[in-house]
């Protein structure tokens, strides 16, 4: 059993694992109480896992542990509450951008990375970023508005 | 989560709705004080079993549909603030628990507002009434004199009033539900017809959202399930030995049911590929290749005459000019973004089974019958999962962990993986369709002739046959489910002579199960695209030609609003077809009338395709949709823009594949899906009928979308596109055909 510094959401968490190679995915699920994050493929296929590892959109699935020590982590949950979404969040409140929701998160995250980086990117930007993060309901149009919503009212 | 902050997040961001005089409704799939109702009727012929109020003046309301992303927990609290005059706020509603719900079938086939919505209306109208006759007494005045207003009735013009708490005290009405009970009138609506904001959303988009994937137990074991590397094979045998080196990890064995199984979830991930197991060859499935010759030579169940009017003999008239073309659509998967997961506490005198079924009341007579237990002694609690637009694996996710639960006398939780998920979900079926078609000399059609060919479901099957009871040889009925896939396999049309006949056929691949929209994808495909060929050699306008042979005011309306949309210029298909162009540009069009007496739906699009790689672009869809009368507007409109995207999706890229073991189109490399670069605009036009009744929104919009897009490619080159997926090595075959 090994145990672990990791630094999620501005904040030192201790975990122990015994297997180094640990997907962060299930430690941030199963160990820190963050399932905002979610299992979609465990392939790095679908973006349903994405967070931010020093600031880039990066796949939980696919990464290990033992490999974002000392990296700074952020998950869905850092961003904002129900009650307090973040500006992004707010956007896809308002386009209600969401059916099962269940890739909203990677799709947040990944659009987050985006607009942190380029906070004034052209739909064409837009759709290039999330071309890792798959939706099943077609929530697409929404989506893509909501991120053009955000990145306009900035 | 607090109405109060529901609320202030709705107020701020959301534009366009007054919520000032809209706050949102609590809502809960399972309420953690939810089990204080336990013990109320569950009778969907009482009142009680829907609604009971409250003496603070608020209103629970239970309904067996559930929400699956599709707005129903805005929209069926709408229907009961509007029918009852409460505000939406003061609304909690439960949904989905065999406990507390009543049973108001499957949430499936659009009839969730259609049918169950209804029912909530109805019993919201009769415990209106019965109020305000309660009221009369208490306040010695005819009913006529009396009104309500946000739940409190008075009398008209001011004076003595009572609150529905005061008269009703928390205790339950004892009234049967009157279907007769009269309604609101549409003039008087006040919350239906408002697109009011979903309440799932904020959670959702912040990852506080809690699915069914998310769900804890105490004393919780995670399992994975091993499923064979073959269709049908057997566990011969299995190497406990195999998985020794990871510490806490058991191996659990019920017949076939193989699982691994620990407190920690990494570790039944590392231990399920690295189980060494031995299985029987299984069943051989058909040859992927000629599964549509197959089909065609497939023992005939039965024939059912769909549709049969005047005669065929211009088919067979000397000089008549006749056309025919063949129409296949593949196996799909649902294809669902997050794998299927259940937990399941199955204790000696009791089961509590948490899942994403769409039919917990189904399901809680099959688990029952799998336990051999009575169905009280099941309670099946739905928990929002990962779409799944028709029965995937959530059904069998839950069977496992019921089963393992059992075996271990611990809750567990089955997750599957992305193979597990694509490999195993019961498939959308195979269909086959032969169409031919006589054109007279004024290019009016003289005949029409639809056969399909169409795996056979088995009468009276109560569920899609589970893999766990198979595996771990407990008695399942047996047979195929489909839903209803004969479904408009003839055209809305007047042609004077037209049949149309199914041939239901014994052999289909695979375990089916309905996936959206039942059939009626596949069968408008052919007889939209179909009807699109027959225009061409009519040398009609394919609008104008749709125009002339149909009667229905509202389909006319629909067709007549995506025509002006999209600015419809009235010429034959194809477009003159430039030799030298790289990309060719076309339009195209369809229409159903769904299942021909639900929802109607026009779809026009626009689309470029690469002549040199065959790949097709869509850039635009206008769709116009006639459901009757819309709760929820932005509702309807979102799942029309799901229907059009998801089966874009399907059309262009989706197909099961599988060698004569297994799946082998497991993963989204292997099956892919829309990517957000291809999603096109899309202008959607929503049809408002408040004086008509509700039709449904979930399926419709998804049947003309691939025939639109066939007729728009056949429109920008001139090449018909009659199997399923669209794919660009297909495309560029027929391209490169055409020029040589």
């Amino acid at each position: 059993m090994a145990t672990l510094q990791l630094q999620v959401n501005g904040t030192t968490r201790t975990v122990q694992v015994d297997d180094p190679d640990t997907p962060l995915l299930y430690v941030l699920r199963n160990d820190l109480d963050l399932p905002g994050t979610r299992f979609g493929c465990g392939l790095a296929q679908c973006g349903a896992c994405t967070v931010h590892v020093d600031g880039r959109a990066t796949r939980s699935c696919n990464v290990t542990v033992s490999a974002v020590q000392g990296r700074a982590i952020t998950t869905i949950e850092a961003l904002g509450t129900p009650d307090k979404p973040d500006p992004l969040q707010a956007a896809f409140i308002a386009e209600a951008a969401a059916q099962c929701g269940y890739c909203t998160s990677g799709i947040v995250m990944t659009a987050r990375a985006l607009l942190n980086r380029t906070p004034r990117p052209s739909e064409a930007e837009v759709r290039e970023a999330l071309e890792g993060n798959l939706c099943r309901c077609g929530s697409h149009a929404r989506v893509i508005r909501a991120v053009m919503r955000a990145a306009g009212g900035r | 989560m607090e109405r109060r902050t529901f609320l202030k997040t709705g107020g701020v961001f959301v534009v366009g709705v007054a919520l000032g005089d809209w706050p949102l409704p609590a809502v809960a799939q399972s309420l953690p004080n939810a089990d204080r109702f336990l013990g109320k009727s569950l009778d969907p012929k009482q009142v009680d079993a829907f609604l009971a109020i409250h003496a603070d003046n608020t209103v629970t309301m239970f309904t067996g549909k559930v929400d699956l992303g599709t707005g129903a927990r805005i929209a069926l609290p709408q229907m009961v603030a509007e029918e009852l005059d409460v505000p939406l706020a003061r609304i909690t509603m439960i949904e989905g628990d065999t406990a507390l719900t009543p049973d108001q079938a499957r949430t499936a086939g659009s009839y969730g507002i259609a049918r169950g919505g209804m029912q909530l209306r109805h019993a919201a109208a009769t415990a209106r009434r019965a109020l305000l006759d309660l009221a009369a007494q208490k306040l010695g005045r005819p009913v006529e004199d009396l009104e309500v207003v946000d739940g409190v009735i008075g009398v008209k013009g001011g004076g003595a009033s009572v609150r529905y708490g005061d008269l009703v005290g928390d205790k339950t009405l004892g009234l049967a539900v009157d279907p007769k009970a009269p309604l609101k009138a549409s003039s008087r609506y006040r919350c239906i017809g408002q697109s009011l904001p979903r309440p799932d959303i904020p959670a959702k988009v912040t990852g506080h959202h809690r699915y069914v994937q998310d769900i804890k137990v105490p004393g919780m074991l995670h399992a994975r399930v091993i499923h064979p590397p073959t269709v049908g094979g057997t566990l011969r045998a299995v190497d406990e030995a195999s998985v020794a080196a990871i510490p806490g990890v058991r191996v659990v064995r019920v017949e076939s049911l193989v699982a691994v199984v620990s407190e920690r979830e990494w570790d039944v991930v590392r231990a399920a590929s690295r189980l060494k197991t031995e299985w029987t060859a299984g069943t051989p499935l058909p040859d992927h290749a000629t599964l549509f010759d197959a089909m065609k030579t497939s023992a005939v169940v039965r024939q059912q005459e769909i549709a049969k009017k005047g005669d065929l003999a211009a088919l067979s008239a000397p000089g008549a000019r006749t056309l025919s073309a063949t129409y296949r659509w593949p196996v799909q998967s649902h294809a669902s973004m997050g794998p299927s997961c259940a937990v399941a506490d199955v204790r000696a005198d009791r089961a509590t089974i948490w899942s994403s079924t769409q039919g917990p009341h189904q399901y809680q007579a099959v688990f029952a019958r799998i336990l051999g237990v009575p169905p009280q002694q099941v309670r099946v609690i739905y928990k929002e999962g990962s779409g799944t637009y028709g029965q995937a694996g959530a059904e069998d996710a839950a069977c496992e962990a019921m089963l393992l639960s059992k075996a271990l006398g611990r809750p567990v939780r089955v997750q599957w993986m992305r193979q597990d998920e694509h490999g195993w979900d019961p498939k959308g079926p195979p269909q086959l369709l032969e169409l031919r078609a006589a054109v007279d000399g004024a290019g009016a059609v003289a005949a029409w002739e639809t056969r399909a060919w169409l795996p056979a479901a088995t009468a009276n099957l109560p569920n899609v046959p589970l893999l766990a009871p198979d595996a771990a040889k407990i008695a399942q009925p047996q047979g195929r489910s489909t839903g209803l896939i004969h479904q408009n396999v003839d055209p809305p049309y007047t042609f004077p002579n037209m049949h149309a006949l199914v041939h239901w056929i014994a052999d289909a691949p695979l375990r089916t199960s309905a996936i959206r929209a039942p059939g009626k994808i596949a069968n408008t495909f052919a007889v939209e695209s179909f009807t699109d060929e027959i225009a061409a050699v009519a040398g009609v306008d394919p609008l104008e030609f749709r125009l002339k042979h149909l009667t229905n005011a509202r389909g006319l309306e629909v067709l007549r609003a995506v025509g002006a949309r999209i600015g419809w210029q009235p010429r034959p298909s194809p477009q003159r077809i430039d030799p030298a162009a790289a990309v060719l540009k076309g339009r195209g069009l369809a229409y159903v009338h769904y299942k021909h007496d639900e929802t109607i739906v026009a779809m026009a699009m626009e689309v470029e395709v690469q002549r040199a790689t065959g790949r097709i672009r869509v850039t635009r869809v206008v769709c116009a949709q006639d459901c009757g009368l819309m709760i929820n507007p932005d509702s309807v409109r979102s799942q029309v823009e799901g229907n059009i995207l998801q089966t874009l999706s399907r059309a262009l890229h989706e197909e099961t594949v599988f060698d004569r073991q297994r799946v082998t189109s497991v993963d989204w490399a292997s099956y892919p899906i829309l990517t957000f670069p291809e999603a096109p605009a899309l202008d959607i036009v929503v049809i408002q009928r408040l004086d008509e009744p509700p039709l449904g929104a979930g399926e419709a919009a998804s049947a003309p979308v691939p025939a639109a897009l066939g007729n728009a490619v056949f429109d920008a080159t001139g090449v018909r596109l009659r199997d399923v997926p669209f794919r660009p090595e297909r495309l560029k075959a027929a391209l490169a055909a055409t020029r040589s």
